[in-house]
């Protein structure tokens, strides 16, 4: 029914857009929960659960007892869904979506023969092509021959039929659930000592970097959940450098948490996560050298400098694309990049080091031939410049508001050389000393227009 | 003349730190030294900076091959950053370490410092403030830029003031910041003195 019927009918009609991606994460819940009354459950289409349920029904009393029982436990959950017990997937599906029900063994013509063929699972233009002939239901189709109906309305009819009415198999595919990286271990008595504990965590991880190896996983973060006697709860949580499953060397990290921990009257139960997984093919382990020993021995030390300041402290250079000083470089968190190499193009110098800009004061000239910073006196003893960087129009930068700045590499009579700047399009500071201006406006601090120029220290030459 | 060079006995390569061992570097230079003992330290680099401290590397600026192999480290705080430089001197595989402790270095940070790096097989060279050094130090090293009498030398005066294993020294030396290699000037005092060519 289009959206326009159906408000001309019911004009409070309140819709919401579908939202797919949620309904699909429901049903793939709903399917795990299924598993309850079959082995194998599947999705069938993006609304139906499909189970094999052979050899099951008498677990739970009867086909009807087992129908009974999931349509109440379905109700009691608020769920609206129709059932159906058939012999093969084909007819079950089509009972469900006409009515529901249950058909008997051996009655599977009798017991879908009235359904409509629509329910076969066929395109639109099949059925409808087939009540053009005056096929309307499944028994008129059931006892024609396959050969000229299959020349008529093509393989895909006949397969559906067939495969209804049992002639041809269709098995239920559950896909395999998404493994869990989550172990655990309940203890009979509880435990208190450090030295414990991590005998307990070494014994879960074992078992976990199992699982995680068996699927060729790896773990990127590990959470190790401790429960009290008293049901308190203590979580250990810890962040890898790099994508790993070496029991040993995961271990090594929680020692200081586990330090930490405060055990109250004892701890009955540890639980162990992989929170963060990727995937890690298997590594060929020696042979390797030392190069590979020294790369793991380089993320065990980023692991734990980073697990104690924190892993965006843990930092890389990486070249970026931008003229601008402050963005010509990025400071990424060492654990999730790799090391670029620079292109060493040839460009003008840039200095060793960088700092956001700091005034240079009592600057006069162009460029300066002495100025203040820092508290330090300079003269100017040899100037290269300027070279003129102007800002990126389109990215709105606030350190960059001034427009363009025009650098100048300073050596200084004292000894460092230092990268000087410029803003010629902004207004200098006033030097009302300087230029002679009335007493009033020196108090007022007012800017006085292009006589003066702001001048910047941002760096430092080796 | 001859026979001034002659005496004097130059060791092989007189800036090569001491491996296994913590030094300091201090003044105005101090970065451009390590940058300069960092091109000479093949393998993974790792500069602790405090977080508060505004100059940063500059990627660009950085001689040929140390920025990939560069880590910094931004802790907070004066005991994070002491554990960072131990827990990395700890750590076999870098080979350089290269920090700026705020503070004072007390005798036994030193200690504890050297003892690290002893254990790690990695050097370390602490960047200071003027006389905020430790007595542990294995050298101590005063460093300024110098003004350079013509536009394609970049001078710096390295002053070995303390050497526990050594004799010390004081050198002008030509390093453009890029290569691996300096050239020695000649002695402070007879190229200090501007030239004599000024109209």
């Amino acid at each position: 029914m289009a959206l326009a019927d159906a408000r001309a009918i019911c004009p409070d009609l309140a819709t919401r857009a579908a939202d797919l991606a949620r309904e699909a994460a429901v049903l793939a819940s709903l399917r795990r929960w299924a598993s309850r009354y079959a082995p194998m459950v599947a999705t069938d289409g993006v609304d139906g659960l499909m189970a094999d349920i052979s050899g099951v029904p008498h677990l739970f009393g009867g086909e009807a007892d087992l129908r009974g029982d999931l349509q109440a436990r379905l109700d009691r959950a608020g769920l609206h869904a129709a059932t159906a017990i058939a012999e093969t997937r084909g007819a079950a599906h089509a009972l469900a979506r006409h009515g529901g029900g249950i058909v008997a063994d051996g009655q599977l013509a009798v017991g879908i023969g009235h359904l409509p063929v629509t329910a076969l699972r066929v395109d639109h233009a099949t059925a409808e092509a087939l009540s053009r002939v005056g096929l309307a239901c499944i028994a008129d189709l059931a006892h024609l021959p396959r050969a000229p109906l299959a020349r008529r309305f093509g393989q895909g009819l006949v397969l559906r039929l067939d495969q209804a009415l049992g002639q041809r198999d269709e098995p239920v595919v559950a896909e395999p659930d998404a493994p869990h990286f989550g172990v655990r271990m309940t203890l009979p008595d509880p435990i208190g000592l450090q030295s414990d504990v991590m005998a307990g965590l070494a014994r879960l991880l074992d078992r976990l970097c199992a699982k995680l190896a068996a699927t060729h996983m790896a773990a990127r973060r590990v959470r190790l959940e401790l429960r009290r006697v008293d049901k308190g709860l203590v979580v250990v949580e810890i962040g890898l450098a790099r994508a790993m499953r070496d029991p040993i060397r995961i271990a090594a990290l929680f020692a200081k948490g586990v330090d930490e921990v405060d055990s109250g009257y004892g701890i009955d139960a540890l639980r162990l996560t992989a929170t963060v997984v990727e995937a890690l093919a298997p590594e060929q382990i020696g042979g390797g050298g030392s190069a590979i020993r020294h790369e793991d021995a380089l993320s065990d030390l980023l692991s734990s400098v980073g697990n104690r300041i924190g892993f965006d402290r843990v930092l890389r250079l990486l070249p970026a694309t931008s003229l601008i000083p402050e963005r010509s470089f990025l400071l990424a968190p060492a654990v999730y990049s790799e090391p670029e190499p620079m292109s060493h193009s040839s460009g003008s110098l840039r200095p060793i080091t960088l700092f956001p800009p700091e005034p240079a004061t009592v600057a006069s000239g162009t460029p300066p031939t002495s100025f203040r910073w820092r508290r330090m006196r300079f003269t100017t003893l040899r100037a290269t410049g300027p070279e003129r960087i102007t800002p990126e129009w389109w990215f709105d930068d606030p350190a960059w508001r001034s427009g363009l700045r025009d650098y100048w590499r300073i050596e200084t009579q004292e000894g460092p050389r230092l990268w000087l700047f410029v803003t010629p399009q902004a207004p200098g500071w006033s030097n009302p000393e300087a230029q002679g201006w009335p007493a009033s406006a020196r108090a007022q601090n007012w800017p006085a227009p292009g006589s003066a120029q702001n001048w910047y220290v941002q760096g430092e030459f080796a | 003349m001859q026979l001034d060079l002659r005496q004097r006995v130059i060791p092989a390569d007189p800036f090569a730190l001491h491996p296994r061992r913590v030094h300091e570097a201090e003044g105005l230079g101090r970065r451009a030294f390590a940058l300069f003992q960092a091109v000479r330290h093949p393998g993974p680099l790792v500069w602790i900076v405090p977080n508060h401290i505004p100059e940063l590397p500059m990627l660009r600026g950085l001689p040929r091959g140390v920025g990939e192999r560069l880590h910094l480290f931004r802790p907070n705080g004066e005991t994070d950053l002491l554990w960072c430089i131990e827990e990395t001197l700890r750590a076999a595989p870098v080979s350089l370490v290269i920090a700026e402790p705020s503070g004072h270095l007390s005798l036994t940070a030193g200690r504890r410092l050297q003892l690290a790096a002893e254990a790690g097989g990695t050097t370390g060279l602490m960047l200071i403030r003027e006389g905020a050094g430790s007595n542990a130090t294995e050298t101590r090293w005063q460093c300024q830029s110098v003004a350079s009498p013509s536009a394609d030398s970049t001078l710096h005066h390295w002053n070995l003031n303390k050497n526990k294993k050594g004799t010390i020294g004081s050198w002008m030396v030509n390093w453009n910041g890029a290569s691996a290699a300096v050239h020695m000037v000649s002695e402070a005092g007879q190229r200090h003195k501007p030239e004599d060519t000024a109209p």
